[in-house]
């Protein structure tokens, strides 16, 4: 009986010799024992590198937006948090359906270098909203019980200067490597407001305590209503800071005043009703 | 005399929608009625224009209060900005507020074409509030200080 990720990896296999895609997106080791990274294989030479376990942390949809322009079909393995970003990118068209084959791979969690993903501790659910083929089994179907708004509601238990401090100590580790911007499946605008040079706040040589806000308050707005809560802002954070929290405060709140919305479907914020509480 | 010259000013920003709440503001200055000169108005098309981004380079800046009047519910000259700006303004404020930062210092107000007298009331009561609150030292940048 084969494991799903050896299922996963030999039909991802079988598919690019088989020539009904061209090239297969997927992770290879990196240097540490915990690093996956992400990895285009475009010959059967380099494919035998293509690794799939425990370690597979990394988002692939955001990569689909340029791969989905080159020529041939691109297949991709997703995770079901991953699938839910594409789908969120499928319905913007940033991503064409037609040239992707996406190869829904089934997930028990995935760990970092401390243990579970905090992304993974509060997983959102094991379906897939969109696929081509899904390989997964029992194991992989379970969900972790974990509450997703624990954290925003301990921290909204605090003090207003309580949370200002809380903030201020965590954002002011921010180097302004962008990391989080560019991983983010929702952020994909060609040009990024953050590119300014005259913004003020692209980098941290000239920024003063209120710019590292500055920069994750309209970091996580710009993404507001269409966050898919894949919590890769924070994974991806090389100072550890928990960006997806002001992620997850919108998601409430957007949640709670205006019901919530799945990856892909409308977001709230372009809808209204006459009846909307007074700000 | 002393006093009065170190008595705390609040510089509040006020976005105004071209269509209602500026001209409400007009309608206050020529009827007369006198509201805080503290207050700096910027005319924006609709209260839908205004992006998160410009209130908090205004309190970057050296603003202690921002607030942000639009045309009623309804009344939007665009139909429904005021109802987008409205969700967009209260998810920001909450995120505002669950970061530590007062409440009191931002405002969405609906201020029509014909309420000079509620431009002038608006703009008193919030530069009172604001002013209670004190100088905006969380989300001022220094070096902008004097």
């Amino acid at each position: 009986m084969q494991t799903v990720a050896e299922r996963v990896i030999a039909r991802a296999k079988e598919l690019f010799f088989s020539g009904e895609v061209r090239r297969v997106l997927g992770w290879e080791r990196g240097e540490f024992q915990h690093e996956r990274i992400p990895a285009l294989y475009e010959t059967a030479e380099q494919l035998e590198k293509l690794v799939y376990d425990e370690y597979c942390g990394p988002n692939l949809s955001k990569e689909l937006i340029a791969l989905s322009k080159l020529e041939g079909r691109t297949l991709a393995i997703l995770k079901p948090c991953d699938a839910r970003s594409l789908n969120l990118l499928l319905r913007e068209y940033r991503v064409d359906r037609e040239k992707v084959y996406i190869l829904g791979a089934g997930c028990t969690g995935m760990r970092g270098r401390d243990g579970l993903l905090l992304k993974c501790e509060t997983c959102r659910g094991k379906d897939f909203p969109v696929f081509d083929e899904a390989i997964d089994d029992e194991e992989c179907r379970k969900v972790p019980d974990g509450d997703r708004f624990a954290d925003v509601c301990r921290i909204e238990q605090m003090s207003g200067d309580e949370r200002f401090l809380f903030f201020r100590s965590e954002l002011s580790k921010c180097i302004r490597c962008n990391a989080c911007r560019n991983i983010c499946p929702a952020c994909s605008c060609n040009q990024c407001v953050f590119d300014n040079p005259d913004s003020g706040v692209s980098s941290k040589a000239s920024a003063d305590p209120f710019e590292d806000s500055q920069f994750h308050i309209v970091r996580a707005f710009h993404v507001a209503g269409r966050c898919t809560d894949c919590g890769e802002c924070s994974r991806a954070c090389p100072q550890g800071i928990p960006l997806h929290l002001l992620n997850r405060k919108i998601i409430k709140d957007i949640g709670e005043l205006y019901g919530g919305y799945e990856a892909g479907g409308r977001s709230p914020l372009i809808d209204y009703r006459a009846s909307d509480g007074e700000a | 005399m002393q006093g009065e010259v170190n008595e705390f000013k609040p510089l509040i920003v006020a976005f105004c929608c071209n269509w209602c709440s500026y001209a409400g503001a007009d309608l206050a200055g020529s009827s007369r009625l006198s509201y805080p000169a503290d207050v700096k108005i910027i005319r924006v098309p609709c209260s839908c224009r205004v992006n998160p981004l410009f209130i908090l380079r205004a309190f970057q800046r050296g603003a202690d209060g921002v607030i942000i009047c639009g045309c009623h519910p309804g009344d939007c000259h665009y139909t429904t900005g005021n109802y987008y700006a409205r969700r967009r303004m209260t998810v920001l404020f909450r995120l505002l507020e669950f970061m530590g930062i007062d409440r009191q210092r931002v405002r969405v107000e609906w201020v029509s074409a014909a309420e000079g007298a509620k431009f002038a009331l608006v703009m008193n009561e919030f530069a009172g509030a604001v002013k209670a609150l004190g100088e905006n030292v969380k989300l001022g940048d220094l070096r902008c200080k004097p």
